[in-house]
């Protein structure tokens, strides 16, 4: 099964088993409410194999939110939620990933006081033996979590080690690494790189760029453009819960981006209509500006009511 | 099933097999590194020190005295140290015991049963017991100290008042002349001589469930969950961990070893005071304490609860041979808590630096 990167570089493989070639994973007009907050509305979104789907969004954006959807941790309150073609309800994270839908989480879902091994199986432990005798084959899981580590480059001194003592870069990609071996198909990274270092980050871009290659459809949340441009197929930035933008790679550059993120729709369609060469009427240009002054008034104008 | 994924970025020279393996820690670094190694050696200085002090504390048969202190507390601190390496506390276990016995000899003398019907209700009331703690937890997301302190309540209210509501007294009717009393007894209350050392059945079974509880908590996925869901129950949820389940199952396993004390104490004694039990159940918390468990869990083993619960035995009889007030007891132990929790602590602290 260990084919050669060589020839798979460029178009990897397609995945194996779906029939279709649509999308994995779609969302419909997707929304959540935490009793009256609305942290999420309308949000589209389809990821298909072989293609790395960034989300970005600022803090409290509602990134997070969006993939407890997907991983089946939320249930949506609105919209519909479909998986190879067909709408689905998960009712916990287990039914997600027997769809083949692995969520790395922003806190990782490790536990952080057991060693690397345990963890790496954890909730799927492999057994060995019948009856009453049933038991973890431990030989077996930690021949195996060594060797996938290794697959990855993490060269620990001992899988026993608990998983607190390791990096952060490692214990991203020792999510990666369980997530892949137990047959992801879409992989769900949450701000992977938030918390690392330069060095980190590229080892953790490295990966997501070598899972898409290896034909599996990946959903990277980020609110840093930059991590995003370099892996990005497909592009979204959620604002305040509510799409604000959803471009693929051909359409837009680093620079569009990182625009959107710091500016908004608004800025964007005044940029373009520059790049048009068009002579920016002036009503619109203040419109722009009355609203971006508007936006950090929310805050204070909230607190007066409360 | 997996796929493979070979990362073109990070396989320098061919990924070579051998990849640098740091030398394994040392022997003795791994052996500090065990949670119960803190009890281990408390262990040996308490009975260095009776041994010393206490001249009848040296005979074998004082040893066998000691062993039986330990197996009552102890039988309870193997099932509370599974709960609090799943993340959880029952104070309800102590007066349980008492619940548990209660039951089954007012039921078997009430209905003139053979006792062994009265054995059986007592566990169906001591698992419910342990169901009702566990769901209420899951349902309501209440700390569990609370509510297992509201079980307690109840519990030890329940205890005294029904036994004198049925009785007229404090205490259960003997039922050591009802059919089944004695197969029961063999059970639950039996001891044996070999070559001069008495050995009780409790001791016997203490070490037969500490060992079961052990094979279920390091070569069981249930352990590798109880563990998991200890140590992160967020976490152990999102890779498909069924925490709800498991946190049930492990507040029905103290009912089952509730269960189990309580009935050789009913048939040690023939009868059971209905207001005792209370004050136990920090005890079997203090047992896993120094055995190593962490009060936050995911931490923690079975034997560092038994040697906890063994060092608490020493203790007990250990003052009494020592001819010291009896008083003293409770001084001691809690001073051998506090040291045993700060050296782990710091043990810990050591260890887990590379
Ligand atoms: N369980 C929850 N209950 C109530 N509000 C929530 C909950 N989870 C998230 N929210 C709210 O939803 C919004 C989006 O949060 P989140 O998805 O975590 O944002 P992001 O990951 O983009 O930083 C925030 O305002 C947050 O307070
Ligand atoms: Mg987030």
């Amino acid at each position: 099964m260990a084919t050669t990167t060589g020839t798979t570089q460029a178009k990897p493989g397609p995945p194996v088993e779906e029939g279709g070639s649509g999308p994995i994973v779609e969302l419909r007009g997707v929304g959540k409410s935490f009793g009256n907050i609305r942290a999420l509305s309308g949000v589209d979104l389809k990821v298909s194999t072989g293609e790395v789907t960034c989300i970005l969004g600022d803090n409290g954006a509602g990134k997070s939110t969006l993939i407890k959807i997907i991983a089946g941790l939320h249930e949506p309150t609105s919209g519909e939620y479909r998986v190879d073609g067909r709408p689905v309800k998960f009712s916990s994270p287990r039914e997600a990933l027997n769809r083949g839908i692995a969520t790395v989480y922003q806190d990782l879902a490790i536990v952080q006081l057991m060693p690397v091994w345990r963890n790496f199986f954890l909730g799927s432990e492999l057994s060995t033996g019948a009856g009453p005798f049933r038991r973890l084959d431990v030989k077996r899981m930690r021949a195996i979590c060594d060797e996938e580590l290794q697959k990855m480059g993490i060269d620990l001194p001992n899988i026993d080690l608990p998983v607190q003592n390791l990096s952060g870069g490692q214990k991203q990609v020792l999510a990666i690494a369980r997530a892949i071996y137990f047959g992801a198909r879409v992989l769900i990274l949450d701000e992977p790189t938030a918390a690392l270092g330069v060095k980190q980050s590229g080892v953790v871009l490295k990966y997501i760029n070598a899972a898409r290659d290896a034909g599996l459809g990946v959903i990277f949340i980020t609110h840093n453009p930059h991590h995003a441009f370099m892996v990005g197929d497909h592009f979204v930035v959620i604002k305040l819960g509510e799409m604000e933008f959803d471009a693929p790679r051909s359409e837009l550059s680093l620079q569009d981006l990182t625009h959107h993120m710091a500016g908004g729709a608004e800025l964007d369609a005044l940029e373009h209509e520059l790049e048009r060469g068009q002579v920016p009427e002036v009503d619109p240009l203040h419109g722009v500006k009355s609203k971006e002054s508007v936006e950090p008034e929310l805050p204070h104008q909230a607190e007066r009511k409360g | 099933m997996s796929q493979t994924l070979t990362p073109r970025a990070t396989s320098p020279e061919g990924g070579s097999e051998k990849a640098l393996r740091v030398g394994q820690r040392s022997l003795l670094r791994r052996f500090l590194s065990r949670p119960e190694v803190g009890s281990l050696i408390g262990a040996v200085v308490v009975f260095s020190v009776f041994f010393t002090v206490a001249e009848p504390f040296r005979q074998a048969s004082s040893l066998s005295t000691v062993l039986y202190a330990s197996s009552t507390i102890g039988l309870m601190a193997i099932a509370v140290a599974l709960l609090m390496i799943g993340g959880e506390f029952d104070l309800s276990a102590g007066v349980a015991v008492i619940t548990s016995a209660i039951t089954a000899g007012m039921f078997s003398y009430q209905f003139t049963t053979n006792v062994w019907v009265g054995v059986g209700v007592a566990l169906l009331v001591s698992l419910t017991i342990g169901f009702v703690n566990g769901m209420l937890l899951i349902r309501t997301r209440i700390p569990s100290f609370l509510i297992t302190l509201s079980m307690f309540l109840m519990l030890q209210g329940l205890n005294v008042a029904v036994t004198k509501l049925v009785t007229g007294s404090v205490a259960t009717q003997n039922i050591s002349n009802m059919d089944g009393f004695a197969s029961a007894k063999a059970v639950f209350a039996s001891e044996a001589s070999f070559a001069g050392f008495n050995i009780r059945a409790t001791v016997i079974w203490w070490l037969v469930f500490a060992a079961i509880a052990t094979w279920v908590l390091l070569r069981t996925r249930v352990g590798n969950w109880i563990y998991a869901i200890g140590g992160s129950k967020e976490s152990a949820r999102a890779v498909g961990v069924p925490v709800n389940k498991v946190k049930v199952g492990l507040f029905m396993t103290v009912g089952f070893m509730a269960w189990f004390v309580g009935m050789h104490m009913l048939f040690q004694f023939n009868t059971v005071q209905s207001g005792e039990g209370v004050g136990n159940e920090l005890l079997y918390i203090m047992a896993a304490v120094v055995g190593g468990c962490l009060l936050t869990g995911g931490y923690g083993t079975v034997i560092g609860a038994v040697i906890g619960a063994f060092i608490y035995g020493m203790t007990r009889q250990g003052i009494v041979y020592a001819g010291w007030d009896n008083n003293w007891v409770m001084f001691f132990v809690g001073a051998m808590l506090l040291t045993a929790v700060i050296v782990n602590t710091w043990v810990r602290t050591q260890t887990s630096k590379r």
